[in-house]
């Protein structure tokens, strides 16, 4: 029996050794084709999860967390996000009152590449998807408005859902003064910062993450703005561009290195202001006036 | 009925020393890893994951002991050959048949039961490790006792489940048994497409046997209310015992088949 036991630790650590062995030389040999999503037709895989389609929506839902997180930090130039849409689409399909994958999937596709598959469609679809399993979720119609105000800048049809939002049970009034705002002076950044101020008062971390995200950028626009109208007062003083920070320390524009609201320096090239490409803020959205 | 009580007990005990209470262990196991691992994978949907998890864990567990302990109920008496000795006895067969589908429910109960309490235990330290303003968000507490309505239904199905593969295993063999429950299983959540067979067919007698069956097989997609408690939808109490009523209903109804067809077997 002794001799068993021995035997037995030994098979262990040969187990284990070999493990090491096949870590070191990498692994499996990386597969030639991306990830799959095997059934594709949300009617076939609510039948094929019997009595089990709540369970398959949350492995859904993480597998798109997973996809959408491992490809947002691959930070490959020519990401596509392939599978987003399905996995959401299936998701919701088997489970239609996950509203945070929803609320997150929309955003999740909305985001202009590389931080996203910058498919606004998808993610109006995705939304009217939820609308249509929960006529009375305002928060939906709100985020389609979202979207055609952030990533689309169509003003109207933006005001058109928020006031949609407003007049749902629930809908929160200052929507209404939204859709006015929005139509009268879309795009300025002061009604984007009530917009997301409003978001990030979300129940979901997540989405209050994004929202502080946003109003951070919003903000580093401002400093920008700032720091080009001094770039612009040295150029046209010195009569030449600026070549770096310390012209403008020097002529009294500035006294230290301007920095974003994440910490991270600001760049400037000839004579034109920007945020570091390492910022957590960047890429910044789509210039907004004041 | 005592005669029914002591065997319903020694089914139990036998399934003690089968060592079948194990599940729980794994379930427990299952249900804390998953929760400590899930934090990091849901973007903050551990609580309706875990929710999910745990009433599909209780199903599966469940329908797998029903299965695999309903088919040999029967079957290992006559394998054994204990079946003479025990028929030798006072015991009328209905009293052998009604006592094993006893001793089965019964281990089923604790089992569910443990399972229960195991649930609520970690959804109530799940409770604590999150803030009040991200609590009021969810569609219902971590604990809500609204999840015990599935609960009970799904311990009806279990009860449904036992019936059938006792039932079964009365005139055949355990793997013939074990693929019949289950297919019937599979079959009774596809209960709905019986019912609109007729959408889809032209001829009148697949449509008339569709609908005959859609009333005679289980329906068990009737048992599955989880998704609605999860998402704290309202299940009416009154459904809640219209379902039960029937499956009790069913289960008599297969096991009084059960005891014709055992009565009716020649042991010589």
């Amino acid at each position: 029996m002794k001799r068993l036991y021995i035997v037995l630790i030994l098979l262990l650590g040969g187990v284990i050794g070999l493990q090491a062995v096949h870590e070191q030389r990498g692994g499996v040999p990386a597969a030639s084709t991306p990830g799959f999503v095997y059934v594709r037709s949300p009617e076939a895989m609510k039948r094929l999860a019997l009595s089990y389609d709540s369970l398959l929506a949350d492995v859904y839902w993480i597998r798109s967390v997973q996809h959408y997180g491992g490809t947002r930090l691959a930070n490959d130039p020519d990401a596509k996000y392939e599978l987003l849409y399905p996995l959401l689409d299936l998701t919701t399909s088997l489970d239609p009152r996950f509203n945070v994958a929803y609320l997150f999937g929309a955003l999740f596709l909305a985001g202009p590449p590389p931080g996203g598959p910058g498919r606004t469609d998808q993610a109006i679809a995705l939304l009217e998807k939820g609308l249509q399993a929960q006529p009375d979720k305002w928060e939906f119609a709100e985020n389609i408005g979202f979207v055609h105000y952030w990533w689309r800048q169509d003003y109207p049809a933006a005001a058109a859902w928020f006031k949609r939002a407003a007049d749902m049970p629930g809908g929160p009034f200052w929507l209404t003064s939204m859709a006015a705002v929005t139509l009268a002076e879309g795009g300025r950044r002061d009604s984007s910062r009530v917009l997301w101020q409003e978001i990030a008062k979300s129940d979901l971390e997540g989405m209050r993450n994004e929202a502080h995200r946003r109003l951070a950028q919003l903000d580093a626009m401002d400093q920008i703005d700032q720091l080009q109208a001094a770039a612009d007062a040295y150029e046209r003083q010195a009569g030449r561009p600026v070549a770096g920070w310390d012209d403008l320390r020097r002529a009294g524009y500035l006294r230290g290195s301007p920095i974003d609201p994440t910490g991270t320096p600001y760049r400037i090239q000839s004579g034109r202001v920007m945020l570091g490409e390492s910022s957590r803020l960047y890429p910044l959205p789509v210039q907004t006036g004041r | 009925m005592r005669m029914i009580g002591h065997i319903a007990v020694n089914v139990f005990k036998e399934s003690v020393r089968d060592k079948v209470l194990y599940n729980l262990v794994a379930f427990a196991v299952l249900l804390i890893a998953v929760s400590y691992l899930l934090g990091q994978l849901t973007a903050g949907q551990d609580v309706k994951i875990i929710k999910d998890l745990g009433l599909a864990a209780i199903a599966t567990f469940g329908l797998f002991i029903a299965v695999f302990i309903g088919i040999g109920l029967v079957w290992k008496e006559v394998e054994r050959r204990s079946i003479y000795s025990l028929l030798s006895k006072p015991i009328r067969r209905s009293e052998f048949i009604l006592g094993k589908y006893a001793g089965l429910v019964l281990t089923l109960l604790v089992n569910v039961s443990v399972m229960t309490v195991a649930f609520y235990a970690v959804l109530a330290y799940l409770d604590t490790q999150f803030a009040e303003t991200v609590r009021a968000s969810w569609p219902a507490p971590a604990t809500d006792p609204g999840m015990l309505k599935a609960i009970v239904l799904i311990f009806v199905e279990l009860m449904l489940v036992t019936a059938i593969a006792l039932f079964l295993s009365t005139f055949s063999s355990p793997f013939l048994s074990a693929a019949l429950t289950f297919g019937l299983w599979v079959i009774g959540h596809f209960n709905a497409d019986l019912r609109n067979f007729e959408a889809v067919v032209e001829s009148p007698a697949a449509a008339w046997l569709a609908r005959a069956l859609y009333y005679v097989l289980p329906n068990f997609a009737a048992f599955d209310v989880k998704s609605q408690v999860v998402h704290a939808l309202r299940v009416d109490a009154s459904y809640v015992v219209t379902t039960a009523l029937y499956g009790g209903v069913y289960v008599a109804l297969l096991l009084t088949g059960a005891v014709i067809v055992f009565s009716r077997r020649d042991f010589k």
